[in-house]
């Protein structure tokens, strides 16, 4: 599919697949929260809820199912919230990046958790 | 959950193939998350493949024509949309902690999308378009603008023209901001940029939380 194809088409198809629901705390999800599901999907469920719950058995990051699913990041989010909600899924956050060290007003991730990194990335 | 079914004209969940991309370990805890800017060409899918676990993916956000993304969904029917698309790939680190890198382009309506997409990022490398050193003097603005840490790789697609030294004064970068070397199809290479990056991010960090522990006693 071309570039244009996917420009024109997309409006509408998303909002078919949200139903043109917007939600207030789609904020939960970062790129690389970790979402794992906490049930099985039931029969008549929504086809792409019905996908996430099945890929996330295992954790699995917001970015891989918007990738799995076709979706942009912002519909995905939707998904997930409606999931959240139903308490069918449960969220591993980032904890020690940046953005979760900003109530202390600096812009940096924790050093712990940088030295983390930098042990796995040297094992490489 | 509401009482929707299948969208009309998609296929039925039962019968799409799920993703081949490997799960996360169960132990897994974070996520977090590296971002390779660069323009057109300039090798980000590569660097992102060669060090990735996962065979490089890639995915959207959406933008109105009105602005930044779309909380309201329902407000993008009938409305001009762009996408924004970038690719990413995966590091496990150990059994807590995994690393997503993304490869973004520099253009101007991706930075519309930093903080949406891009908020609480470790830090940035900006591969360096040498035929366009313009472009990467944007990013570099833009990811001080965003108060995001970076450092500078130059890919090197031959024997380079330019010293570094010179190339740092092209940019008119600050001598604290790593420059170096790489080649983005060698997996050591692209590594070691990662290393340099969150080495710098470190020493800013430790600084930071050093001066913040010394102010509270
Ligand atoms: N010779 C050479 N080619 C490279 C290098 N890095 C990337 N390429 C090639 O340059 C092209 C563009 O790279 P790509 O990673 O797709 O760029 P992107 O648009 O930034 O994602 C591809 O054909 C790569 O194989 C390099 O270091 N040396
Ligand atoms: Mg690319």
């Amino acid at each position: 599919m071309s570039r244009e194809a996917i420009d024109r088409e997309t409006p509408d198809r998303l909002y078919t697949i949200t139903g043109g629901r917007s939600r207030a705390h789609t904020d939960v999800f970062d790129l690389v929260t970790l979402v794992v599901a906490e049930s099985e999907p039931t029969p008549g469920m929504q086809s792409e809820h019905t996908r996430i719950l099945r890929m996330c058995r295992a954790p699995r990051a917001v970015v891989e199912i918007s990738a799995a699913l076709r979706l942009p990041i912002s519909v995905t989010r939707i998904l997930l919230c409606d999931l959240l909600d139903a308490g069918r899924i449960t969220v591993r956050q980032p904890t020690r990046s940046a953005g979760a060290q900003e109530s202390l007003g600096l812009p940096f991730a924790h050093p712990d958790v940088l030295k983390e990194v930098l042990v796995g990335l040297r094992q490489l | 959950m509401g009482s929707a079914s299948s969208s009309p004209g998609r296929p039925a969940a039962a019968e799409e193939p799920e993703p081949e991309v490997a799960p996360l370990r169960s132990t897994v805890r974070e996520g977090v998350k590296i971002v390779i800017v660069g323009g057109f060409g300039v090798g980000k899918t590569t660097m992102v493949r060669s060090v990735s676990e996962i065979r490089p993916l890639s995915t959207e956000e959406v933008m109105t024509e009105a602005g930044v993304g779309i909380d309201d969904v329902a407000g993008v029917r009938g409305k001009n949309t762009t996408t924004v698309a970038f690719d990413f790939g995966r590091i496990s680190l150990d059994e807590h902690l995994v690393l997503y890198l993304f490869g973004a382009p520099g253009q101007e309506r991706f930075w519309f999308l930093w903080d949406r997409l891009f908020a609480g990022t470790l830090g940035a490398v900006v591969l360096l378009d040498t035929r366009r050193v313009e472009d990467s003097w944007y990013a570099i603005d833009r990811l001080e603008h965003h108060n995001m840490p970076f450092v500078v790789a130059r890919n090197n697609f031959g024997q380079p023209t330019h010293t570094l030294e010179e190339v740092r004064d092209a940019l008119s970068l600050d001598p604290g901001v790593p420059l170096v070397d790489c080649d983005a199809r060698r997996r050591e290479s692209s590594r070691d940029v990662l290393i340099t990056l969150v080495q710098h991010v470190y020493a800013l960090s430790s600084a930071a939380y050093g001066a913040m522990a010394g102010a509270a006693s």
